[in-house]
């Protein structure tokens, strides 16, 4: 298990004061006091890890968010963020000695601006909503989480969210435009907006995909993008995984990038298919869904295409959706696939590695050894366009040492992803979960230049801290200026 | 003034650590094609990174490209092609613009996040940086960010580099996603439309399902440049199969009326004027501004900078999401048009940038739009993380920064 800082006993002697001085900032149920009440807010979606929160605020008003973490700031108080709690890493995991501040109230969609293709919401919105908002006048938000029915635009932009549809159309991080964002000292600043690209430093960029660490997000615009008029699916099954993902990295070569590229092995195929009877083939070892796009003169032209090298690469079976709802049952098997396995264990972990999507073949016979060695199954769904790999690791934590046998099991695939030259994390974020394999991928220097920048927005460390990086923030000795003072050796530097 | 010229990025590291601890500082060059843009600046020393070249990984299947940031993008652009892909974010050539010369880099248009035409529906330079590696001004070699397409592990600090004109950490070796080059390529004239007609049909068109790669609209001075009949023209360009084109060509045209087609080349070598600017705006005895409005609001913000500066003329690229503007050096003023051109974009919303004008306005005026107070703030707070003792291209975008 990753262990969270230790509580500061001197602002745990405080709450009583605490609770009161934010009961003058935000009226009536707008702090939750009570323990039953802030036990809902316990875990987000990781929930092998919960915390019971010191106390839980809930503003309606951009003001009472700067009037919080400015007194939260002035007396040193943690804080913790919190959208709709979909994190699958524990972005959202309170602290003992912390507040948690839920952004639920901000659930406001402000303008759909046609005119500037953007539309400007808050953060609580969630993610589906601001396509249901766009959709009377063609245009939809392209980034799609599966938990996008419940997840919120404030919780996208803190993890940089991802969704099947990313290799075409971008994460998160290329879909935001502009945020209105409060630090930790309550200052709003106000980072991108309609227009295009920043007029300084980008810190929009650095900013989304923050884990909720360099402050807190108010207003939000994103781009909408048309509706693309029209999508086909194809259901391609293969004997082995390597025909699979020669076929995937064909279709890239052969200059197609398709709305959506997913990836079933055997065993999640077989889940799938008993929970939701989509129609997937059983005797095969790899699935392949590939959506294309666009108007039907090319939806036409890239079926052709991809059913040409589908059967070059040795599928065994080819189906093309005929109709809309045929493309729905097709995603149906895929969309399912987690509560899917939910139903043939009683508890899953989900990993998510990116990797280079030639080491495919050789990342999934390591994943088989590693069942054997933990002696836990584990069936793999994976954005196969991307490289962002899905293990799901099954695990009872009803059975003493399983929970650690399959966290064990993670951590290993997550080593290899790094390994073979991918990363820990492709769109779910580092959190809670993956802090302390941040020394896999980043050294310290990496990981002291990281903190810099987290340092420049928190000098405090007081924002959502125990996530992301495995050593609490040291700003003041990072931030040390050393003198050199020519003790070094330079006398010949100009020489090269 | 010395000139470094390391060979690798452990000589860059020491080189940085040396001007930190004897508090020189250093202007960072590669290609040198982008010396003119931004504020002048007063470094002790060179680096000249122009060593530090060559495609390092082309993994065309993965879409992924790391090279060293001096490596010509001529060169970048070659190797694509012969696999059928591109930089989609369309690195315009600004040579003839900043009359400096110099050979563009990919290090250089990273670290400037320069964009062209497709920027619009492709995204920016930014989109694309999926990893360095590089040396901050403490002398410190680091790393950021991956070499797959997919990453969130840690903060996106190649979204920081991008933009930031050297001035946080010199990149010794960058990893950007490339992608297929399209099938083919046309391009929809349509002549004769006033600015505010113009912008509204480009939204109309970018809104549609069509997939507009790019958007441009010329007045009629600029469209006379690049040799049209003497009348406003609006330009919307399809990408992708042929079929496709053809289908979508002809939906547009029923949508918003015919024009004349430009066919893939001619198309190719409209849109690379477009991103290159120089052929299109009067230069001499003029200053250059690039405006980033909110883009509906484009129209009206020129109208009321022609109404002060009458003989100024401009363009729409982005579907009026950027603006050109070249003003009479003389009925500019001694601010080159600052004060005009701020006043009038900052209730829209946007920013603005003074890239062509003598080092001695470049000096006075401040070439990159100026921050809010809290915004500034942490401005100079993030380069403090990055560059302590402001040894790398000191005041290049700011004062301090």
């Amino acid at each position: 298990m990753i262990v969270m800082p230790p509580p500061d006993a001197a602002v745990l002697a405080r709450r009583g004061e605490i609770v009161a001085a934010l009961r003058g900032i935000v009226p009536g149920e707008g702090v939750v006091d009570a323990e039953i009440g802030r036990r809902a807010f316990e875990c987000d979606a990781l929930t092998a890890y919960r915390q019971l929160p010191m106390v839980v605020v809930l503003p309606e008003t951009k003001a009472q968010v700067v009037e919080v973490l400015r007194y939260c700031s002035a007396n040193r108080i943690k804080v913790v963020p919190r959208g709709a709690g979909t994190s699958l890493s524990g972005g959202a995991l309170p602290l003992a000695d912390a507040v948690l501040l839920g952004m639920s109230k901000f659930n406001r969609i402000v303008a759909i601006d046609a005119a500037n293709r953007c539309a400007v919401v808050q953060p609580g919105v969630t993610n589906l909503a601001v396509t249901q908002a766009a959709q009377p006048l063609g245009l939809y938000y392209a980034p799609d989480p599966s938990s996008q029915i419940a997840c919120t635009i404030g919780g996208n932009v803190a993890e940089n969210s991802g969704g099947v549809h990313c290799l075409k159309y971008g994460l998160t991080t290329n879909n935001v435009i502009g945020v209105e964002l409060v630090t930790m000292e309550g200052e709003i600043v106000q980072l991108g907006g309609k227009h295009f690209d920043a007029a300084g430093y980008d810190l929009l960029g650095v900013v989304v995909g923050s884990e909720g660490m360099l402050g807190v997000v108010t207003e939000v615009v994103v781009r909408l993008l048309p509706t693309p008029p029209g999508a086909r699916a194809l259901l391609v099954g293969f004997p082995g995984i390597e025909g699979a993902a020669d076929c995937v990295a064909a279709i890239i070569a052969a200059g197609i990038i398709p709305g959506g590229m997913e990836m079933m092995d055997r065993l999640a195929i077989q889940a799938a298919e008993d929970f939701v009877h989509a129609g997937y083939p059983l005797d095969v070892d790899a699935l392949l869904i590939v959506e294309l796009d666009g108007c039907e003169a090319e939806v036409d032209h890239l079926v052709a295409a991809v059913e040409g090298i589908a059967r070059t690469n040795g599928a065994t079976t080819c189906r093309v959706s005929r109709t809309e709802a045929e493309r729905l049952l097709f995603w149906a098997g895929r969309k399912a696939a987690f509560p899917a396995v939910g139903r043939i264990s009683p508890d899953y972990l989900c990993m998510d590695g990116t990797i280079p999507r030639k080491r495919i073949g050789e990342v999934l016979l390591r994943m088989k050894e590693m069942e054997k060695k933990f002696g836990l199954r584990c069936a793999n769904v994976f954005h196969a366009g991307d490289g962002n790999l899905h293990p799901l690791i099954l695990y009872d934590a009803n059975q003493p040492g399983e929970l650690d046998r399959a966290e064990g099991f993670g951590q290993d695939i997550l080593r290899l992803c790094v390994e073979v030259g991918g990363v820990l994390t492709g769109e779910h974020g580092v959190g809670v979960e993956k802090r302390d394999l941040m020394g896999a991928m980043f050294n310290e220097s990496d990981l002291n230049q990281q903190q810099r920048l987290k340092c420049a927005f928190d000098e405090d460390s007081l924002l959502n801290p125990g996530k992301v990086f495995p050593q609490l923030c040291r700003c003041a000795e990072l931030g040390r200026v050393h003198v050199h003072g020519g003790k070094l050796r330079f006398p010949d530097l100009p020489r090269f | 003034m010395t000139q470094f010229q390391p060979k690798d990025a452990g000589e860059a590291a020491e080189t940085i650590l040396w001007a930190g601890s004897e508090r020189k500082s250093l202007e960072i060059r590669a290609g040198g094609s982008k010396g003119g843009l931004g504020r002048p600046m007063r470094a002790d020393h060179v680096l000249d990174v122009s060593r530090l070249a060559g495609v390092v990984d082309y993994e065309p299947a993965e879409l992924v490209l790391t090279a060293r940031p001096g490596t010509p993008l001529k060169d970048i652009a070659a190797l694509l092609a012969e696999r059928g892909q591109m930089l989609s974010f369309e690195p315009p050539d600004w040579r003839d613009l900043l009359q400096g010369g110099g050979e563009p880099t990919l290090g250089g248009t990273l670290a400037c996040n320069l964009s062209g035409p497709r920027r619009l529906r492709a995204g920016a330079a930014r989109d694309f940086f999926l990893g360095f590696a590089g040396v901050n001004g403490r002398g410190e070699i680091f790393k950021a960010g991956g070499k797959v397409v997919k990453n969130v592990t840690g903060y996106d600090l190649c979204k920081l580099m991008a933009g930031s004109f050297g001035t946080l950490a010199l990149l010794t070796e960058v990893t950007i996603k490339v992608m297929p080059r399209p099938e083919t390529a046309c391009t929809l004239l349509l002549p004769g439309l006033a600015d505010e007609a113009a912008v509204a049909l480009m939204a109309g068109a970018l809104n549609s399902p069509h997939e507009v790669s790019a958007a441009a609209h010329l007045p009629a001075i600029p469209a006379r440049r690049l040799g049209f009949a003497d009348s406003a023209l609006t330009a919307l360009r399809l990408e992708g199969p042929a079929p496709s084109i053809a289908f979508r060509a002809a939906a547009l045209q029923l949508l918003f009326g015919s024009g004349p087609r430009l066919d893939a080349p001619a198309s190719e070598a409209f849109w690379r004027k477009i991103g290159e600017v120089a052929t299109l705006l009067s230069l001499t005895g003029r200053v250059v501004w690039r405006l980033c409005p909110t883009p509906a609001a484009a129209p009206a913000l020129v109208a009321a900078i022609l109404e002060r500066s009458p003989s100024a003329e401009h363009f729409y690229d982005w579907a009026g999401g950027l603006v050109w503007l070249s003003l009479d050096a003389a009925e500019a003023g001694p601010d080159a048009g600052a004060a005009l051109v701020r006043t009038a974009l900052k209730p829209l919303g946007g920013h603005a940038t003074l890239v062509v004008a003598s080092e001695e306005i470049r000096e006075k005026v401040e070439p990159f739009e100026p921050e809010a107070p809290a915004l500034s703030a942490l401005t100079r707070k993030v380069k403090q993380g990055f560059d302590p003792y402001g040894a790398l291209n000191p005041g290049r975008m700011r004062e301090g920064a």
